[in-house]
């Protein structure tokens, strides 16, 4: 997989993310993408319900959060967690793309949307954008990019 | 079934999968079915709720399946049934979500629920309402088949009609 520059929180740290979604399979393939940014994968969850007790438990930086799930879905775990933590970060990564869908969704307390098939240059984007000030980018040279 | 609902999932079809594995793909075959179905291989069912009721199966066979997982990964996976599970039901989710949203998009509104693994051989058979579409799709990892039933709502249907001319 392509390397990317990666994104260092403010504190040099890793970025750490909570990968939510019902998928092994698709989370393995967010796991890759995010080491390829130089983040670090804090926590996942195959469920709203679990991502929420995960989001407390490990505190991410950001979460890549999927909508179609079985026992809660990805939209009202997302409102779940911004209603306690308000400054969470949270990016829908979804096939479902629909302009209703990512409308409530933001609505909601996302940040962002990702439609799936994800494509590794439009999530860096994304998350570039999300972190905003939080975080910076390392130089291109130091990480083979 | 009608052409603006058939249209959207060869569009995701050809689409995701030749984004997903990074080469052209090509419609080899495409059928109404009105016999019941008969799984080939791994196969996902999707259900869908809303304006527009059906299911759609997506079904790969063990060798495709495990080809087009190292493909979506980027690198070889040992073989393994739940790997081959896993992708036939993300492939089926991106595809089936990505035909969803261009409809929604059309004014036709949906919930989709969760893949399920299909796994017994035979399906129920199609009725003159839920006719089933399926489609074989070539890929450079080996055949996709799709197969898609799928009805208006009427109740639904009635419904908003009730609305429109209150």
């Amino acid at each position: 997989m392509e390397q990317f520059a990666p994104v260092k929180r403010k504190d040099g740290q890793p970025v750490r993310y909570l990968v939510v979604d019902d998928s092994v399979f698709a989370r393995k393939n967010l796991a890759r993408m995010i080491e390829s940014f130089g983040g670090q994968v804090a926590g996942e969850a195959g469920d709203g319900c679990t991502a929420i007790t995960e989001y407390d438990r490990t505190n991410p930086d950001i979460v890549l959060m999927d909508i179609t799930m079985p026992q809660m879905e990805g939209i009202e775990a997302a409102e779940r967690i911004v209603r306690s933590h308000p400054n969470a970060r949270i990016v829908m990564v979804s096939s479902v793309g629909y302009q209703d869908n990512i409308v409530a969704a933001l609505q909601r307390g996302a940040r962002h949307f990702v439609q799936k098939p994800v494509k590794p240059e439009v999530l860096y984007e994304v998350i570039k954008y999300v972190l905003g000030e939080d975080a910076s980018v390392a130089s291109a040279a130091g990480a083979g990019a | 079934m009608r052409m603006e609902l058939i249209q959207p999932f060869i569009n995701a079809a050809d689409a995701v999968l030749a984004d997903s594995l990074q080469s052209p793909t090509s419609i080899a075959h495409l059928s109404m079915e009105e016999e019941g179905y008969r799984r080939r291989g791994v196969a996902a069912l999707i259900a869908v709720s809303g304006d527009i009721e059906g299911r759609i199966i997506f079904d790969v066979d063990p060798k495709t399946a495990m080809r087009v997982a190292s493909r979506m990964a980027g690198q070889e996976l040992p073989e393994s049934q739940e790997l081959m599970c896993e992708t036939v039901c993300e492939l089926a989710n991106q595809v089936i979500g990505n035909a969803i949203t261009s409809l929604n998009d059309q004014g036709f509104h949906f919930r989709v629920h969760p893949p399920e693994l299909h796994t017994s051989e035979h399906g129920d058979k199609s009725s003159e309402d839920t006719e089933a579409l399926v489609m074989c799709i070539e890929t450079c990892s080996g055949k996709v088949f799709m197969n898609v039933a799928m009805r208006y709502n009427r109740r639904r249907h009635e419904e908003r009609a009730a609305v429109v001319t209150e």
